[in-house]
């Protein structure tokens, strides 16, 4: 498939819209998931330390 | 290994020896997700011919068709794994089940999004009320469902337990939406890949497609690995173990 232009692959023959806001929408979704998974893994690891950092002040006392 | 030293097939169903098993092979089917979905794009917008009928307005099909058939098929494996975890009281396969969800919820959403962009250009419309598109939606309903009781019960067996009922019941609209095509007259065509007859689509259309299956399916795995990771995380705090990783972590 040769598209011969820049301007005509964004135009994909007139439904540049639909087919690039599926594309571009998939794209959002998995890098959001992917963007959460990282920050849930981080959040989850610093709770559990100060969880644990509390439960030996609890411990100590 | 068990404990005579035998290999068993029941280790890795303790999360604490699961645990590291997936964060080992997670990074092995991202980059299988990565190189597959690279290779499936090039096929789709650079190999795929136009098509006669739709012209360009197709090429939707090479997200739409995997993201459909991956949001029907975790259900699939959520409801299997919750199945387990409720008949032999398996904690881990609870917690498969639930890091499942989120991305079967995704694709699914993925699937309805990209179907109603699709089906205005070549219906006329972003969405009717039919049989193929209403079970779709239900599905996602499942999923969100699903979320919704597990994190709405504060006893963990019990949230396993309700969740995975709910799961196994959904199972019921898998087989209707995949038949919803042939049962009742809808806008929506029939399968796009049949296992009884020769295929209808250009070699190269088919091949980006299932390409493309292939590289959401890697994703999911990986995606459902790194989440459960954090569940295990997560319920398992008041082990040693766990104290341990975080400690090592932290």
């Amino acid at each position: 498939m040769n598209w011969g232009s820049w301007q005509n692959f964004l135009a994909m023959g007139g439904y540049g819209l639909y087919v690039w806001g599926s594309y571009a929408v998939t794209l959002i979704v998995l890098i959001a998931e992917i963007a959460a998974l990282v920050m849930r893994r981080r959040g989850a690891i610093e709770r559990l330390a100060k969880y644990y950092a509390a439960r030996r002040r609890n411990d100590e006392t | 290994m068990s404990k005579s030293g035998r290999f068993s097939f029941f280790y890795f169903s303790s999360p604490q020896s699961f645990y590291p098993l997936a964060g080992a092979l997670q990074p092995w089917f991202a980059a299988l997700a990565a190189i597959l979905c690279a290779v499936g794009l090039y096929i789709s917008f650079f190999v795929a011919p136009t098509d006669a009928q739709q012209g360009e307005s197709y090429r939707i099909i090479f997200i739409h068709v995997p993201a459909a058939w991956m949001s029907m098929f975790l259900y699939l494996v959520m409801g299997f794994w919750s199945g387990v975890g409720l008949v032999l009281n398996t904690r881990l396969s609870s917690m498969v089940a639930t890091a499942l969800a989120p991305t079967g919820a995704l694709f699914t959403f993925i699937a309805l999004w990209t179907g109603a962009l699709w089906g205005k250009p070549t219906w006329g419309t972003w969405w009717v009320w039919d049989a193929r598109l209403t079970s779709e939606l239900i599905l996602l309903f499942l999923y969100i469902g699903f979320m919704a009781l597990q994190s709405a019960i504060d006893d963990q067996r019990r949230a396993d337990k309700a969740g995975a009922v709910l799961a196994l019941v959904g199972v019921i609209n898998i087989p209707i939406i995949y038949f919803s095509v042939k049962w009742w007259s809808t806008l929506h065509q029939g399968a796009s890949v049949s296992m009884t007859s020769a295929p209808t689509m250009a070699k190269t259309m088919l091949l980006g497609m299932l390409i493309m299956a292939l590289g959401f399916w890697m994703y999911s795995i990986a995606a459902t690995l790194a989440r459960v990771r954090c569940v295990i995380l997560e319920r398992e705090r008041n082990t040693d173990w766990v104290a341990a990783e975080i400690g090592a972590q932290a």
